[in-house]
């Protein structure tokens, strides 16, 4: 029995004994009785129109129980809406099946329904469609040209929006800086890869009119709400649940198209309807991250103060657009571009744009990582440029530290900060002095070692729903809570998050254990089943603790608050009195008046004598919205070294320091730090979804695209800074994404610096092994021409 | 055609008719209701499917499951005993060795795996070793931990 407050302590998970032990029960886990599967014939072509689609030799396959094309079914399936309207934006029609135009590899044309799953698989060879080939285009810039090709007739020039953000007067100030450094930065397409690949089970109740989804996905409960606005379906008899969700890293954050045809069919056919993803299928139907090409820009002056930035952006946002698509390169990228560092002088332009590509949108970060990025590369250029130490440089122009709001030159307000220490401690933990001397020694043996930093700043704890709706977000976006104590005491929290890996069972017992006194045992969390926790918004963003948490603790607040006046009542004090304390109601200096925690709710329940006017029961429910968001930071470092024969590059040490505000549970928040990190590595060394020019993907399956293995990347040092918010009473900031945010650009930084005495400025990711070996020999080539130059020239002049 | 296959799992004796195309994985989730073994790509690259057959990890979704009459798979389920947790298990539990837990499966078989052949594995050991399993939430860092506490706690 646990007792006392637990906050801030890793208590080991409560998830993890059904995970362990091969009970927990994920999607495909799922069987129900006379269930069919479904499978989806996939568009081969980037860029075709359909002619003509043809079931017949697949409708009358053994096992089959029915096939439909888009034609059949478009009335009922609707068209996949946006969830992120930006200004001028155009929304073109997203069919969930494709019915006169194809516009990717994976578009979907047809679905077949059979008795097995691999009855299933087979008869989608067997239909038969007709395309016409038209030319495509896979690059976002390319797009935009003269003479493209056009995706969307509602979107000419294949351009979706065009969005800035500024502040100050970044011309003005370029123009007076005694420094600009300019890059052309590829922030490559990367594929999420969660481990579990998504999934659906759909169920109608013909009695009921009842829709139920089991679907691996981070938000259940706007999964009914875009359902049932897709397809008229009406939303209180559609229950979504997410139940064991294995991973998502922002790809299961949306709409999509198998959810509606799934539920669409399973109402037709009134049979429960099972699909579930292969991986090669999810790298073409599931959505993808990143790929921004950028243009960017930094002024400031020798002394090493930077005054400026510049990005314009083409943001690639595949064929259609995807739920949030539009609120990821612009809002989540856009208004951070400031960093840590004062930066009075902003200007960004992004160009939303079609191709015929997978749809992209967030991934883990989504926006943040390719906004710190493009300002971590940009400060080591700069800094080499001004010939000052990186560390130096972003030091000077930290912004002071601040504890109740800074506003920033894009008009948003950073929460609390102090960003030195956090840097401070991470060149502690390296011994930077002493890492530059084992530098300077190692170039001398013709080994080609590198350190590189990233200070970053990120947007999260994504809610204020006012604040997020004047920017284009189509939903508020609070988080909700029900606290309900059972007459024996236990207590069920319902909460509206839906985790799929973050361990919310735990963290949320945490904080309900700690504020009711009762042991951990006697609390369950209950999450992702829109049947329970009636209303929420979900998990991205790392909003989870900080909106979803304090709803929870408000919840419980309140719960406390009418224990407490039933404690006052039946000890006959006034309630002001009464103090709780580790599950003990009690009056100050009155030993004999206490009650326990389950005396009262015993009362609250037995209704015999309470208050006066006092409803029974005990239980809570609350709507969280914070008037802003939370911001953490920190300072990440790596230390590379690049093997000059075969070009392979490895993260030799990886330090992490972070400030998320308060911590629940520290275990938990360090596993997020690793996983985020590992993939940070992974993007900027090896990852990278590759389309052909004509739109074939050609990373296609796991064995082409490169997710990092337990060999590929180190263990890591992790620490922290506290820095409590005051935009939520837990003083928590959110974790789920530092990792990502703070890592690629400074293993970037640090490849470069382990090239930069041969004059290398910069390289694109991912550094691979072959693009790290052709960027020495040529760096080394470049310097010996230099040399052999210089040489001649001597002799001429003798 | 079916193909009549006797195998025993998790020391339980099964004996049917499969057909010649079914793999292990599909065998052991579909036709013995054992859903602990996870499936989670189409090409021999994840290991979310490792279970042993015959004390040895292999990927089950590169076994077909007529490969497997006669043998002995030891599933994820088969893992603890006697109403105890296997050292890997409690290892992962508590070194947080795992956050989704669609790759701990795989990854706990494996690791059995490892330290039956070398007992007392350098971390760069267990990284060779583990390379055939992905992980995409942990970054491995705790992974690696609990291989070492649970080489620990077997040594002990
Ligand atoms: S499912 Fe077997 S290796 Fe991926
Ligand atoms: S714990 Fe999620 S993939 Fe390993």
């Amino acid at each position: 029995m646990t007792t006392g407050t637990t906050i801030g302590t890793s208590v080991i998970r409560r998830e993890d004994a059904r995970l362990i032990t091969g009970n927990a029960t994920y999607v495909d886990d799922i069987k129900l009785l006379g269930m069919a599967h479904m499978a989806i014939v996939r568009s081969p072509h980037a860029h075709a129109n359909i002619l003509n689609v043809d079931v017949t030799r697949a409708a009358n396959a053994p096992g089959v129980a029915a096939v439909f094309t888009g034609a059949d079914i478009q009335e009922q399936l609707g068209s996949l809406p946006a969830g992120w309207v930006l200004p001028d934006m155009k929304m073109p029609n997203h069919p969930p099946i494709a019915f006169e135009r194809v516009r990717y590899v994976g578009d979907a044309v047809a679905v077949v329904v059979a008795e097995t799953p691999q009855a299933a698989a087979d008869a989608v060879g067997l239909v038969d469609v007709d395309y016409e080939d038209l030319p495509a285009v896979v690059n976002a810039e390319e797009a935009t040209q003269e003479g493209a090709p056009q995706l969307h007739d509602d979107a000419p020039g294949n351009v979706d929006f065009e969005w800035e953000v500024g502040g100050g007067d970044y011309e003005a100030a370029s123009a007076d800086a005694e420094v600009v450094v300019r890059q052309r930065l590829i922030n490559q397409r990367l594929i999420p890869n969660p481990i579990e690949e998504r999934g659906v089970v759909a169920d109608y109740n013909r009695g009921t009119n009842q829709i139920t989804l089991w679907t691996s996905t981070q938000i259940p409960h706007l999964v009914r709400l875009l359902f049932s606005a897709v397809t008229g379906h009406p939303e209180h008899q559609v229950r979504v649940v997410a139940p064991e969700v294995g991973g998502g890293f922002g790809c299961k954050l949306y709409i999509y198209a198998e959810e509606v045809i799934c539920g669409v069919v399973a109402k037709i056919l009134a049979r429960p309807i099972k699909w579930i993803s292969g991986r090669q299928e999810g790298y073409l139907a599931t959505t993808h991250g990143r790929d921004h090409i950028a243009d960017v820009e930094m002024c400031g002056n020798r002394d090493g103060t930077i005054t400026g930035i510049k990005t314009t952006v083409y943001a690639n946002l595949g064929a259609y657009l995807s739920t949030f698509a539009p609120g990821i390169p612009t809002v989540l990228f856009g208004f951070t571009l400031g960093g840590p560092y004062r930066m009075p002088n902003v200007s960004c332009k992004v160009y939303g744009v079609f191709t015929n590509t997978t749809p992209v949108d967030a991934y883990r970060g989504a926006g943040r990582p390719e906004c710190t990025y493009v300002i971590e590369r940009l400060v080591d250029m700069f800094s080499q440029e001004v010939g000052r130490d990186p560390v130096a440089v972003r030091r000077k122009n930290f912004i002071p530290r601040f504890s109740n709001g800074h506003e920033v030159s894009t008009g948003v307000t950073y929460d609390s900060g102090n960003y030195g220490p956090a840097l401070d401690r991470a060149l502690e933990i390296l011994d930077y002095r002493g890492f530059r001397e084992e530098q300077r020694a190692a170039r001398r043996e013709g080994r080609l070692l590198g350190v590189g930093l990233s200070s970053y700043v990120e947007i999260c704890g994504i809610a204020p729903s006012a604040v997020a709706a004047s920017l284009g977000a189509g939903a508020g976006l609070w988080e909700s809570s029900t606290v309900r104590v059972h007459p024996t005491g236990k207590v069920a929290v319902y909460t509206g998050t839906s985790p799929h890996g973050q361990g919310h069972q735990t963290s949320f017992t945490q904080i309900a254990s700690s504020e009711l006194g009762v042991p951990l045992e006697d609390v369950e969390v209950f999450h992702g089943d829109t049947d329970k926790q009636q209303m929420g918004t979900g998990t991205f963003g790392s909003r989870s603790v900080a909106v979803g948490g304090t709803a929870l603790y408000m919840s419980l607040q309140k719960v406390v608050e009418k224990a407490k006046r039933i404690a006052a009542h039946q000890m006959d004090v006034p309630h002001r009195q009464v103090t709780f304390e580790n599950g003990v109601f009690y009056v100050e200096d009155i030993q004999e008046r206490q009650m326990s925690w389950g005396d009262v709710v015993g009362e609250a329940y037995a209704a015999k004598n309470l208050p006066p006017q006092m409803e029974p029961g005990l239980e809570a429910v609350t709507f969280f919205d914070p008037e802003n968001f939370t911001w953490p930071f920190g300072t990440h470092i790596a230390v590379v070294e690049v093997d000059p024969d075969t070009g392979e590059t490895k993260v030799l040490r990886y330090i992490a320091v972070d400030d998320v505000g308060n911590v629940i549970n520290p275990m938990i928040v360090d596993g997020m730090v690793h996983g985020g990190v590992a993939q940070g590595i992974g993007q900027a060394l090896q990852e990278q979804a590759v389309y052909s020019e004509n739109g074939q993907l050609l990373s296609g399956s796991m064995m082409d695209y490169a997710v990092p293995t337990a060999e590929d990347i180190p263990s890591y040092e992790t620490d922290r800074t506290v820095t409590p918010t005051r935009v939520n009473p837990l003083g928590v900031k959110g974790a789920g994404e530092t990792g990502t945010i703070a890592c690629s650009p400074a293993v970037v930084n640090a490849a470069v610096d382990a090239l930069s005495h041969l004059g290398v400025k910069h390289l694109d990711m991912p550094l691979t092994s072959e693009k790290m070996w052709r960027s020495v020999r040529d760096a080394k080539a470049a310097l010996r021409a230099v040399r052999r130059e210089r040489a001649i020239a001597g002799r001429a002049s003798n | 055609m079916g193909h009549e296959i006797t195998v025993t799992v998790n020391g339980k004796i099964y004996a049917g008719s499969v057909e010649p195309r079914l793999l292990l994985s599909q065998y052991l989730r579909d036709e013995l209701n054992l859903t602990g073994t996870h499936v989670g790509c189409d090409t021999t690259s994840c290991g979310a499917c490792s279970v042993l057959l015959n004390g040895r990890a292999v990927k089950s979704c590169n076994v077909l499951a007529v490969m497997a009459d006669g043998s002995e798979v030891t599933t994820v389920e088969g893992l603890a005993s006697g109403g105890e947790y296997h050292p890997i298990q409690r290892a992962f539990r508590d070194e947080h060795g795992l956050q989704c837990g669609f790759c701990t499966p795989g990854m706990m078989i494996t690791a059995v795996d490892i330290l039956s052949n070398n007992p007392q594995p350098t971390e760069s050991e267990i990284r060779t070793g583990l390379r055939g399993n992905l992980c995409r939430c942990t970054g491995y860092h705790n992974i690696v931990k609990a291989v070492q506490s649970a080489a620990a706690e077997l040594a002990s």
